[in-house]
């Protein structure tokens, strides 16, 4: 029977031997744990290369010994350059951007979560899924071993903006063979996420269990097949974009690089090419890309909210869905915005201006849907729910600094300042790592079957929330007073005042992430030695709580799963799992 | 037997839990169907293909922005060129039509014809590829290169060209050496109609971007 041999092949069994098992696993829950534990990683690299920049911005003659270990050229007895500060700055931005917020809530939770709580046994291609993250660890190396190759990490930030990206090792260190393992690694990044996105949105639509029709998916699922539908589009078109600057870099072409240009007394062999078509290509990526970061913590915090007031949210499964559907969709004609001061004409910034402050209205019914449903609510304030209400305050607080940006003639004074830092910060950074912790907290008793310890997540959110907003919100001010990104020491006469202000900043950040270590001390500890999680801990109603944890292998052991109510049928203490049978529940 | 295998093929496609309990057997009982009835292998390749026009749109893209950025553009192709893509438009043209006749044959299980027409394509899909690379390197031989053009014009026209049909081109490599893998599958008796069909879909994906490719690079540059 060769027919039915090839679709066992896909349609696995529990595999034997430690390699298939936890290596190159074909199971979703593994593969979700692998991104997750990949994003950890990341998360604390990316944290340690801001300590060394913040360091460096409080006290601009410092030197950090270990810094020059790592870079003898970059950091010369541990001071760092210029350049290598831009370096760290880029690398930072890259690690946290791409491997951290891109891939830990939508292909770490996603992928564990998604297929349970439609009530399948796995995605729809698990060894798609295996490729996706073998290729994401592949380009997360390649990113990595700049930092260890001669050339050592580029500094071009991570918009890569050309022509600085595009010229090659003239524009300074890291450009030559840095950047090009920039340029690989984020368009090998880009082939994972569209698998990823692939298999997310083949699995929502053509493996839910019976009854789970589309209007009674968890808001949570619904977050990541919009995502899964906005990465797809998204990366679609960053592929190219780090195509087209590979072959300007490799290739000899100029699509990115003007004629005459000159850069440390050399005229460069090109011409007839326009960095303006690189930052459309790459925003027409990048502003779906900050959604595609923040609308899987939307689905997040949606999805935790109701389980911890015990009502369901205000406007149902519709409202905050549809507001989800139009920021994805918005999302994608606001991209100009970031390029208020590229010398795009004018008439385009006010094009691009009103579609961003219309994508406001969404994000705003988004945030009233949350707010309204805490209203006379008797709120649980367990971990996840203190994480899912630092996620409302950061994102309301950093898309008020978003009217700012919007508006082109703000913008101007604004845009190269560290407002825009403290902004983006605020919005696609921590709210997307508190949604993130929100939903590791929250998930975490399902994923490896013993529960988190309360005190410590409550101690490690209540130093996150202030620091976060001593760290973010300063940097709206200095910004303000003028203080320039991407300047490694502001010691200039106008921003020498500021130095003041920068080393509160830093030593709020290095507290802040000081405080991240009790999280990480929380996780690996409860990991072995936690109480052990009973299997709806929070009392949840949706799929995932209705399995043990941890799930079997084929999630539901060999139960067919029939669903009969929507996500969030809660009543106070009273709440009907959404495969209550309808008559047990007129019983009850 | 083969109706039997097709049958345990949907029952294994759709959850594990459904071996268990082989007497349902039918995708409704213990599924929600799928919005638009389409099954998860042809699901995939549609969000393949959505996913692959976005990319082909930003080639196409970075190459209208050069051009209208570029007055001086060289346009390399005389009769000769013209008529070669002409003949290349055709040829893949012909393999929809011809591919389709094995999507057509394999549902109706005739096998023989079948394997027939999926050799008919990817012999027509060679062709073209043997076309192209001729224009390649006659191009090459007359001294353009993805930075230069021979003309004195802008160095973009090499750019685009070399890149939007490259891309192009390596579909169709891609899509012969997918047929030819399908048509061993199908041949053992591993793969089934559905193999063919979601092949057919990419191949008449393919097919379709070329319908923007060749007015924008060849008739857009002919003098």
């Amino acid at each position: 029977m060769p027919a039915t041999s090839a679709h066992a092949a896909v349609h696995h069994g529990p595999p034997q031997g430690f390699i298939r098992k936890y290596v190159f696993s074909v199971d979703h829950k593994v593969i979700g744990i692998q991104y997750t534990t990949l994003s950890v990683v990341a998360a604390f690299i990316g944290m340690a290369l801001s300590w060394a920049f913040r360091i460096h911005l409080g006290w601009p003659d410092a030197h950090i010994p270990l810094l020059g270990m790592l870079s003898k050229n970059g950091a010369p007895g541990g001071l760092m350059t210029p350049e290598y500060y831009l370096s760290l700055v880029t690398m930072h931005g890259t690690i946290m951007a791409f491997f951290v917020l891109t891939a830990a809530p939508m292909a770490g939770y996603g992928n564990y979560m998604l297929p349970i709580q439609v009530g399948a046994a796995d995605m729809a291609f698990p060894r798609l899924n295996m490729a996706s993250f073998w290729v994401t660890f592949v380009g997360f190396l390649l990113a990595c071993a700049t930092f260890f190759i001669p050339d050592g990490p580029p500094l071009s930030g991570w918009t890569a903006y050309a022509p600085l990206s595009a010229v090659g090792e003239v524009a300074g260190p890291g450009q030559g063979w840095g950047q090009n393992l920039w340029g690989l690694s984020i368009a090998i990044f880009c082939v994972a996420s569209l698998l990823g996105a692939l298999n997310f949105i083949v699995t929502t639509l053509d493996l839910r269990t019976k009854g789970m029709t589309m209007s009674r998916l968890p808001i949570s699922t619904w977050a990541w097949f919009i995502n899964a539908w906005v990465s797809l589009l998204a990366f679609a078109v960053l592929l190219p974009t780090c195509l087209l600057l590979v072959l300007d870099r490799l290739g000899g072409t100029s699509f990115f690089i003007p004629g005459g240009l000159v850069i440390n007394d050399q005229m460069q062999p090109h011409s007839g090419g326009s960095p303006l078509l690189f930052q459309h290509l790459f925003w027409f990526f990048g502003h779906p890309e900050v959604y595609i970061i923040i609308l899987p913590a939307f689905g997040i915090v949606s999805h935790i909210i109701p389980t911890f007031i015990r009502k369901p949210l205000v406007g149902g499964w519709k409202v905050i869905t549809w507001a989800m559907v139009a920021i994805g969709t918005l999302s994608f004609i606001v991209w100009g915005h970031h390029m208020f001061v590229s010398g795009m004409s004018p008439y385009m910034a006010m094009v691009f201006s009103v579609p961003t402050l219309f994508i406001t209205i969404p994000s705003v019914i988004a945030t009233m849907v949350w707010l309204f449903s805490l209203y006379r609510a008797n709120i649980r304030f367990d971990t996840p729910m203190l994480f899912s209400l630092g996620f409302i305050s950061l994102f309301i607080t950093g898309g008020i600094g978003g009217f700012f940006l919007a508006q082109p003639s703000t913008d101007s004074y604004l845009h190269a300042t560290t407002f825009v830092v403290g902004h983006f910060h605020f919005t696609m950074g921590l709210s997307a790592i508190f949604g993130a912790f929100a939903g590791f907290y929250y998930w975490f008793p399902k994923m490896f079957g013993r529960m988190m310890n309360e005190k410590l997540g409550k101690v490690h959110f209540w130093l996150s929330f202030p620091l976060v907003y001593c760290v973010f919100m300063t940097m709206h001010l200095t910004g303000f007073a003028g203080a320039v990104r991407r300047y490694s020491a502001l010691v200039d006469d106008f921003m020498a005042p500021l130095i003041p202000t920068n080393r509160f900043i830093s030593v709020a950040a290095l507290l802040l992430g000081a405080t991240q270590f009790i999280f990480l001390f929380n996780a690996i500890w409860s990991r072995f030695r936690g109480p052990e999680a009973p299997n709806n801990p929070w009392g949840g109603t949706t799929l995932e709580w209705d399995t043990t944890s941890p799930p079997p292998f084929d999630n539901f052991g060999g139960r067919q799963i029939t669903v009969y109510h929507g996500p969030m049928e809660y009543d106070g203490e009273a709440s009907v799992m959404q495969t209550a049978p309808p008559a047990a529940v007129a019983g009850t | 037997m083969l109706s039997d295998q097709r049958s345990d093929l949907k029952g294994g496609d759709v959850n594990v839990t459904q071996s268990a309990i082989p007497s349902l057997g039918q995708h409704e009982v213990l599924m929600e169907a799928s919005p638009y009835g389409i099954e998860k292998k042809k699901l995939g390749m549609w969000v393949f293909i959505v996913s692959d026009a976005c990319t082909f749109g930003a080639f196409l893209f970075a190459y209208g922005y050069m051009r209208v950025g570029n007055p001086v553009w060289g346009t390399p192709f005389g009769v000769g060129s013209v008529v070669n893509g002409v003949v290349m438009t055709a040829v893949l043209l012909s393999s929809s039509f011809t591919m389709l006749a094995a999507v057509r044959a394999s549902q109706t299980g005739a096998k023989p014809s079948t394997k027939k027409w999926l050799g008919i394509t990817m012999l027509l899909g060679t062709i073209f590829a043997a076309l192209h690379l001729k224009e390649w390197f006659s191009l090459i031989g007359e001294g353009w290169r993805l930075f230069y053009n021979p003309t004195g014009g802008a160095a973009q026209f090499g750019a685009t060209f070399f890149s939007v049909t490259g891309l192009h081109l390596t579909h169709v490599v891609t899509g012969v050496i997918a047929l030819a893998f399908i048509a061993r599958g199908y041949n053992l008796g591993r793969y089934d109609e559905s193999h063919v069909e979601t092949a057919g879909l990419y191949w008449h994906f393919v097919d379709l971007v070329w319908m923007f490719v060749f007015p924008l690079m060849y008739l857009m540059n002919a003098h």
